[in-house]
């Protein structure tokens, strides 16, 4: 049989970011899958040369165009750790409610992306459409839709006023709802789960081995969450990992969807502990001495390495971002599988390009 | 399909969800981070927003008396008004419109404190 040898991005429909796949084929079974990236680096942490440590902040926020605030809240992490300081607890809280608010949005764009990919398109409307109101709860507390640059070093600048709790708590129960209506779509479909169960295997010694982290990591039954270690405020939430044990394409679109109805329940949890008090920490000095920080992004463990000297402006900023980690655990999905269920495996693990290259 | 034929059918019967923009136009949340705007008559001039701003797209000259933004490189974060020791600078609830000409938002002050009544001069 020959070996043919097919391109496969960086630009392709089912792609909203550009990654190369350089795909072996035989008849049309994939065996051998090779990637290229490089099309969209920015060289963000170059720029910690710069800018300030404060200015930084903005900066990181544009590493990921979905998950700007978490990527904020572990940069901030990392200097208060440095610089010692006191988050007030509220600030915590209402890190962990922006958060929450991102991975929800991050997921209903992935699961709408996900439909569109199999080709229904429908469907991708109706998750899109609930997205909206995200953005909506974003801009009314916030300010701004998606980059929302609401964290500091040392707290939040935002707080969240009893008439805006109130209205964030009657739109996520019209959320709850919108999302619970779509469960019987996309979990029990006849078509939906013909393109996508069995597709794109990786079982759970296979996922720990090659260091994928996320839901790819959940939905082959292992069991891990950087939330678990108890960050912000995660660690006075009641909070328990949504795990999948099939490791197909299919598990992985399960992890999301029941991880939208968890954040949606941390959010309330979180409304409902939620500490009077101050919600910015003032800070004097600069940072110095070298610190790793981990956070749970929609896509995985997302982890922040930041030296700084003393001076103004950081030594050097290192992000290592879960797609990176994701990506050879793409390439052993790939091997075996027909050339027409590709785009479906390479959605399954959310790439975010941008996050990547940085 | 069949599983999606409630959801097709609820659609039917709700209203959309969509609005015809720009003809119909949602009014802005309360706290949004519009477009930027200086008050001429507050600022004077100390040029700790141009410090602060991660986008660096504030220009303050102290001796010709200018404060320039570019509202293209603005990044909407809002460091500016939060730092102003004047609190001269403050954000409208509307976003820029789309433009085909790059534009600046200037604003023509004394440099020197002791002129009461500088003259504001916005261009946009």
């Amino acid at each position: 049989m020959f070996k043919t040898v097919i391109p496969f991005g960086p630009q392709h429909p089912v792609l909203p970011e550009p990654i190369h796949l350089k795909l072996t084929v035989e008849d049309e079974r994939i065996t051998e899958a090779i990637p290229s990236l490089g099309f969209v680096h920015r060289g963000l942490e170059r720029l910690a040369d710069l800018r300030d440590f404060h200015q930084m902040i903005q900066v990181v926020e544009r590493v990921c165009g979905i998950c700007s605030m978490i990527h904020a809240v572990c940069y901030c992490q990392g200097i208060e750790e440095l610089m010692a300081v006191e988050v007030p607890p509220r600030a915590k809280f209402l890190r962990v409610i922006w958060s929450e608010l991102h991975r929800i949005h991050s997921h209903l764009l992935w699961l709408g992306l996900f439909a569109d990919s199999f080709g229904f398109e429908s469907l991708f409307m109706q998750f899109w459409r609930i997205r909206e109101k995200i953005m909506d709860i974003n801009e009314a507390t916030t300010g701004n839709r998606v980059i929302i640059s609401v964290n500091v070093v040392g707290g939040v600048r935002r707080d969240l006023s009893h008439a805006q709790i109130k209205w964030v708590l009657s739109e996520l129960q019209m959320i709850e709802q919108d999302i619970k209506r779509l469960e019987n779509t996309m979990l029990s479909d006849y078509t939906i789960k013909k393109r996508t169960v069995g597709k794109g295997l990786l079982t759970a010694p296979q996922a720990s081995e090659l260091g994928a982290v996320g839901p790819t990591l959940r939905g082959s039954g292992v069991a891990q969450d950087i939330r678990q270690t108890g960050y912000a405020a995660y660690g006075e939430l009641d909070f328990e990992p949504v795990v999948e044990t099939d490791g197909d394409c299919y598990a992985r679109c399960k992890v999301r969807f029941r991880e939208t109805l968890a954040s949606i329940d941390l959010i309330l949890q979180a409304i409902a502990n939620l500490p009077a008090g101050e919600t910015r920490q003032k800070v004097k000095g600069r940072p110095e001495g070298e610190t790793v920080t981990r956070v749970e992004q929609p896509r995985g463990e997302l982890l922040y390495y930041i030296k700084a000297n003393g001076n103004k402006n950081l030594e050097r900023l290192r992000i290592r971002t879960p797609t990176f980690a994701n990506i050879p655990a793409l390439l052993t999905m790939l091997p075996g599988m027909w050339l027409s269920d590709v785009p479906v495996i390479v959605l399954s693990i959310d790439p975010c390009i941008s996050c990547t290259e940085r | 399909m069949f599983k999606m034929t409630p959801n097709v059918l609820r659609n039917l019967i709700s209203k959309k969800a969509t609005r015809r923009y720009p003809r119909q136009v949602r009014p802005p949340y309360e706290s949004v981070r519009g477009e930027l705007r200086n008050d001429s008559t507050q600022c004077n001039l100390c040029g700790a927003c141009a410090l602060k701003c991660p986008s660096q797209c504030i220009t303050v000259d102290k001796t010709a008396g200018t404060w320039t933004c570019d509202p293209f490189a603005c990044v909407y974060c809002g460091v500016c008004v939060d730092t102003c020791p004047a609190q001269s600078l403050t954000q409208k609830r509307e976003y820029r419109p789309p433009a085909v000409e790059r534009q600046t938002i200037f604003m023509q002050g004394e440099p020197r404190k002791k002129t009461k009544t500088p003259e504001a001069v916005e261009s946009g």
